[in-house]
């Protein structure tokens, strides 16, 4: 459904972020892309959406390559990619709701959107996400009102109401708590299980990404070294991508943890003992 | 080298080398040989007389001004409602005009249309260069909207309304107008520059965010960058406002409209004691003014 074909990006300054990258996205899949800093995560996620333009290959969704359109036809495609980041990037001083509205920008116009006269159905579908991520009675508050777990999950909402085809997701938790990080990779996992979703996630927390995705692929200085199940991941997988360094730890905690993930329920009412 | 290593083999270290260190104390030198002439130039320029005698005068005065002469304030009603309209109308109109020279002279929101090759050639090499190092950007990938937007910006600011108010004067005649247009025109670059640092300083995540649902360019505007600059405009626009009561008082005395004229009329006939009252006028309004800016600006933040 989604195709990377040789992406490739070089920044002005002559870093390479990208080379030439080829990875294939089936509808439905939720895959972790691992990687230590400047392996170009961020960059491949951008390029995906346009965030950042590539400098070479193509990005196709459904047959149609996002690389080579123009802005009305960017915009189009952009609706279809979720979009979901690190620090949240609410838009602080503006209400719950407007946030999660503004996930409908792409397809109302701009005196609509401007006035805030959004149609009914979007504001339905707003309530409906607000309820399933728990934060309905938190609509009409600001966003900078509340704390790091649900900025997360006003984020996911608002991604979720562009009803897009994949979803981008960029270091989820790195700002969240352990327990939090966990319920929202679990939001988000559930979500895309729900509406059939594909998503990319970043992700620096190994063990974390293990428990709840069925691929992961790992970046290493722009290039794909490593695409498998999570259970692939070996102490030398980890040390090929990452450096060296003592992973049995690491791997053992997921081990433990799959136990958990099992069992979701037991799981969560342990956590919270 | 601040880090060396010493004649006794130990690794020194110091905030600056023997070479920074001479320059610093010369230049400190240099400004105390300088604070010392000038003070010696301006010693024997100044008539002590005059100076030994100015609070003898200015005693004198005060008492010739004192009491006020309150009947005359039957007389600046109109003028001081008049000051008040030239600063509010004012810093609406610099506000309109402000807005979009500060979305075109931030760096972040500018559009920059690179300027064809053919037109590069018109420009004379040291302008570009100007704008070069003024902008950080060569005009051949930029364009010129951002030099122009920081251009209106600096010709605006570097003249004071006093000033404009004397050429306004002269070109569409004594009165409110004249005034209004001095209080606008100075405002529009202090009102844009202060904005277009807010916009720069804005967060770039928030407007990603927004322009990745598939927003357009003016959906980005108006839910990515405004929600953000929104407190810095109200501050800008109040604080400006404040300003420009203060300085619509003074633009009578050049013709321009306002309580500065019953100003100007009582200083030249030496009526001290309608000075006086026009003087308290003028501070209970800007009193005023002070104490609306300061709750608007405590309601908004």
């Amino acid at each position: 459904m989604l195709k990377l074909e040789k992406l490739t990006k070089v920044y002005k300054t002559g870093d390479k972020a990208l080379s030439e990258v080829d990875m294939e996205v089936p509808k439905g899949q939720v895959i972790a892309l691992i990687g230590p800093s400047g392996a170009g995560k961020s960059t491949l996620i951008r390029c995906i959406n346009r965030l950042v333009s590539p400098t070479g290959g193509s990005v196709i969704l459904d047959g149609v390559d996002v690389t080579s359109l123009g802005s009305s036809g960017l915009r189009r495609e952009r609706r279809r990619m979720g979009m979901i980041f690190q620090e949240y990037a609410l838009v602080e001083r503006l209400s719950v709701m407007e946030n999660v509205l503004s996930g409908r920008l792409g397809y109302v116009g701009f005196f609509r959107s401007f006035f805030r006269k959004f149609p009914q159905s979007d504001v339905d579908e707003a309530f409906r996400l607000l309820d399933r991520v728990g934060l309905l009675h938190m609509a009409d508050k600001r966003a900078d009102e509340l704390s790091g777990g649900q900025r997360q999950r006003v984020g996911i909402a608002r991604a979720l109401i562009q009803d897009p085809a994949v979803l981008l997701v960029d270091e989820p938790t790195a700002s969240l708590d352990p327990k939090t990080s966990r319920e929202i990779m679990r939001l988000i996992v559930e979500m895309c299980e729900e509406r059939k979703l594909a998503a990319i996630i970043n992700i620096h927390d190994v063990s974390l990404a293990q428990m709840f995705v069925q691929r992961v692929v790992g970046l290493k200085m722009g290039r794909i070294i490593f695409d498998g199940a999570p259970n692939q991941l070996t102490p030398d997988v980890l040390t090929e991508i990452y450096g060296e360094e003592d992973w049995e730890a690491t791997i053992e905690a997921v081990d433990d943890d799959d136990y958990d993930a099992d069992d979701v329920d037991g799981e969560g009412k342990k956590g919270e003992a | 080298m601040p880090t060396r290593i010493n004649s006794k083999n130990v690794k020194v270290w110091q905030v600056r080398d023997r070479n920074g260190q001479l320059l610093r104390w010369a230049m400190w030198m240099t400004a105390a040989i300088l604070f010392y002439l000038s003070w010696m130039k301006i010693s024997a320029e100044t008539t002590w007389y005059f100076f030994f005698d100015a609070p003898r005068i200015a005693a004198d005065i005060g008492t010739r001004a004192f009491p006020p002469r309150w009947e005359y304030i039957t007389s600046l009603g109109k003028p001081i409602w008049d000051t008040f309209n030239i600063a509010t109308l004012g810093t609406v109109i610099a506000l309109v005009i402000a807005v979009p020279v500060a979305f075109l002279a931030a760096q972040n929101t500018t559009p920059k249309i690179p300027l064809h090759p053919w037109a590069v050639g018109f420009i004379p090499p040291f302008v570009r260069k100007f704008i070069m190092t003024t902008t950080g950007e060569d005009v051949y990938s930029a364009g010129l909207i951002r030099p122009f937007a920081l251009l209106v910006i600096v010709s605006s600011r570097s003249i004071n309304s006093l000033i404009w108010a004397l050429l306004l004067v002269s070109i569409v005649g004594p009165g409110v107008f004249a005034g209004l247009l001095a209080i606008s025109i100075r405002s529009i670059g202090f009102c844009a520059k202060l904005l277009y640092e807010a916009i720069e300083e804005i967060d770039a995540t928030q407007v990603e965010a927004i322009r990745a649902t598939g927003a357009s360019g003016w959906q980005v505007m108006v839910y990515g960058i405004v929600p953000q600059i929104l407190p810095a405009f109200a501050g800008i626009a109040v604080f400006r406002w404040d300003i420009n009561i203060r300085e619509s008082t003074v633009l009578g005395l050049v013709g321009a409209g306002g309580i500065g004229l019953q100003l100007q009329g009582s200083l030249n006939i030496l009526a001290w004691p309608q000075v006086s009252l026009i003087l308290v006028v003028i501070l209970v309004a800007v009193i005023l003014g002070e104490w609306i800016s300061a709750k608007v600006r405590a309601a908004i933040i």
